[in-house]
């Protein structure tokens, strides 16, 4: 194993972890704010990759694509959120669980009858070779590019909330949604405008990965999962944790998936290795949450102190 | 006073695949059975959910268990059901007692976040296990052996058997509610705070209720595994969680016949608009069947916003007004 393997694993891990940032901090706020479980949440993500695939295609353009896929989403996400989700508020978690259930199959199968089961987005020529980081180390520049906006994304999302009005109220809601009610913040208003920024932040991050991974329906429920295992470790509510949370989740399930059948090879048979290795990294990051609810039932970093 | 309903429902469902082997759709007579092992499944569920408030986003993982159990077992050359089923029902049950033992000490979201995470685990695990198909899933050669001169292979008679193996199931749920321990997992639910006080084992009640649901939820998965002859990781995925809790929650939480409702209901509503032609639908758009998803989700959706408390609440409703 050579350190430029390592170093390699390391972007890629903190690539997928600022991804996963954007979907999970959405998914938090929305769980934290509004008490209210969204499985459709993954189906937003879908939409996003769709809808940056066929405006690249209209366009003609990557850039003009992806930047409109994201207001498109966004528009989505709240008109969702005005005729459908807001009346699941007041209700109990199973009802949530049953509506967004059904959200994510009338979602699948719309996209299914606009665009069909997959579509194809290639990346823009000139970001699809490698750039050489250090003598020697190559590494792809659409990856690059996808962990630089990440970080200003995610940067950009601690400004917003943690010094803004709008901002000041999300977090006023996470911490004591009845206080802030009793304050004069107006809670319709807000769950709208947080649904729309979590719609973004997916349609964000399906559009930069729609190049790597296949744009098709379906791609959003098994990611869900994996957003919804961030926002547990971080603590629900607190998009500090979701950060911290997804980078950890990124990382321990990319190195994993690299240094488990290597660390696993060291003392084990060969075939058993090759074999229990995959296993072991992709439950990795359950145990990983199994271990942080072990200690800390309410995540990293509780949203209500 | 309940007496009535179930005599009704058990006549038509004796009766059923008579008629239709008389009328040549055998086809429907699988169907039949897939649909009361989707409420095995369910009613297990609703034990764990509805009686005893644990919402369990899991459920997956032990039917899972059950089904990849008997195959494995059948795969290896063990195919008497009085081994397999069993097995799978101890399999499921030893999983269920370590992770509700885990998972019980956190509440809430969180609850149901690990169940989740556990079932997920499995999901991935089965991928892994090469040896028996891997991702591509396992294919059986046949059903599983009951002896006793009862032929599985036969349409009407596994009918028979998953029907008998319901019937348990829920007279085993009615007395289990009536009984001391049910009644006391009703009290915890309420009340878990209080039913401490009063000096229940609310921990160890609770895991028993999550094990016994775990354990039929794993003989539902074996009866699974034998029906479709085919086992894949799929059974495992959470989507096949969200499926048992909505037929849960669409047929009655926590109501003796919530789960064989829910199950009736939702399989009986996806077969409807995939397999069924509807004239006027199809002028509209003749590829609607490719999309009965669309229908099905449609469907749910207005039961959240219009019939809140289940299927089964319907038919109470009327009895009192």
């Amino acid at each position: 194993m050579s350190w430029v393997l390592l170093f390699e694993q390391s972007l890629n891990g903190l690539q997928f972890g600022l991804m996963l940032f954007l979907l999970a901090a959405g998914l938090t706020l929305v769980f934290g704010i509004m008490d209210m479980i969204n499985l459709a949440h993954g189906s937003l993500y879908m939409l996003g990759a769709f809808f940056a695939a066929a405006l690249v295609e209209a366009t003609g353009s990557f850039l003009a694509g992806v930047l409109l896929a994201v207001p498109a989403t966004a528009l989505a996400g709240m008109m969702l959120e005005r005729a459908l989700l807001r009346r699941l508020y007041a209700r109990d978690h199973l009802s949530q669980v049953l509506a967004t259930f059904a959200l994510i199959l009338v979602l699948n199968e719309t996209v299914r009858i606009v665009w069909g089961s997959d579509r194809p987005l290639a990346l823009p020529a000139a970001l699809s070779g490698p750039v050489e980081l250090l003598s020697g180390l190559f590494y792809p520049s659409y990856r690059l590019l996808i962990i630089a906006v990440g970080l200003a994304v995610a940067l950009l999302l601690h400004l917003l909330v943690g010094y803004t009005r709008l901002g000041m109220w999300v977090r006023a809601g996470a911490a004591n949604r009845e206080m802030a009610l009793a304050m004069g913040v107006n809670i319709g208003t807000l769950f709208t405008a947080v649904f729309g920024i979590g719609a973004a932040l997916c349609a964000v991050a399906g559009a930069l990965l729609a190049p790597l991974l296949a744009v098709q329906v379906g791609m959003g429920e098994n990611i869900l999962i994996v957003a919804f295992v961030v926002i547990v470790i971080g603590g629900i509510g607190s998009i500090r944790g979701a950060f911290v949370g997804a980078l950890l989740v990124g990382a321990v399930d990319t190195m994993g998936r690299t240094l488990l059948p290597i660390a696993l090879g060291a003392f084990l048979p060969p075939q058993f290795a090759s074999a229990a290795g995959p296993a072991l990294a992709s439950v990795a990051i359950y145990v990983l949450m199994a271990g942080v609810l072990f200690f800390k039932p309410q995540g990293l970093f509780p949203a209500r102190a | 006073m309940r007496t009535i309903p179930v005599l009704l429902f058990a006549a038509f469902a004796i009766a059923l695949p008579l008629a239709l082997a008389a009328g040549g759709q055998l086809f429907y007579v699988g169907f039949a059975s897939r649909v009361l092992i989707y409420a095995l499944a369910a009613t297990s569920l609703n034990l764990v959910l509805g009686y005893g408030g644990m919402v369990s986003f899991g459920h997956a993982a032990f039917v899972g268990a059950g089904a990849y159990t008997a195959s494995i077992l059948l795969a290896e050359g063990i195919a008497t059901a009085w081994v397999g089923w069993p097995a799978a029902m101890l399999v499921a049950a030893l999983l269920a007692l370590a992770f509700g033992a885990i998972s019980l000490r956190t509440r809430g979201v969180y609850f149901i976040m690990i169940t989740l995470a556990f079932a997920q685990m499995m999901f991935y695990l089965s991928n892994s296990i090469k040896a028996y198909g891997g991702d591509e899933g396992l294919t059986l050669p046949r059903r599983a052996d009951f002896g006793l001169g009862i032929d599985l292979a036969n349409e009407i008679v596994f009918y028979y058997v998953a029907l008998a193996l319901l019937g348990a199931a829920l007279y085993a749920l009615a007395r289990l509610a009536g009984s001391r321990f049910g009644r006391a997992i009703l009290a915890i639910r309420v009340n878990e705070a209080r039913a401490e006080a009063i000096g229940f084992p609310v921990r160890r009640y609770k895991l028993l209720c999550f094990v016994v649901g775990g354990a039929v939820g794993g003989l539902a998965g074996a009866l699974l595994a034998s029906h479709g002859k085919y086992v894949n990781p799929n059974v495992f995925h959470w989507t096949q969680s969200g499926t048992l809790m909505i037929m849960v929650i669409l047929g009655g939480v926590g109501r003796l016949w919530g789960g064989v409702l829910g199950a009736g209901a939702l399989l009986g509503l996806e077969h409807l608009i995939a397999e069924v032609r509807i004239d006027w639908l199809a002028a509209l758009a003749p590829n609607y069947a490719q999309h009965a998803n669309l229908g099905v989700g449609l469907v749910l959706l207005a039961v959240v916003l219009f019939a809140p408390r289940g299927l089964a609440d319907l038919f109470t409703r009327r009895r009192d007004g």
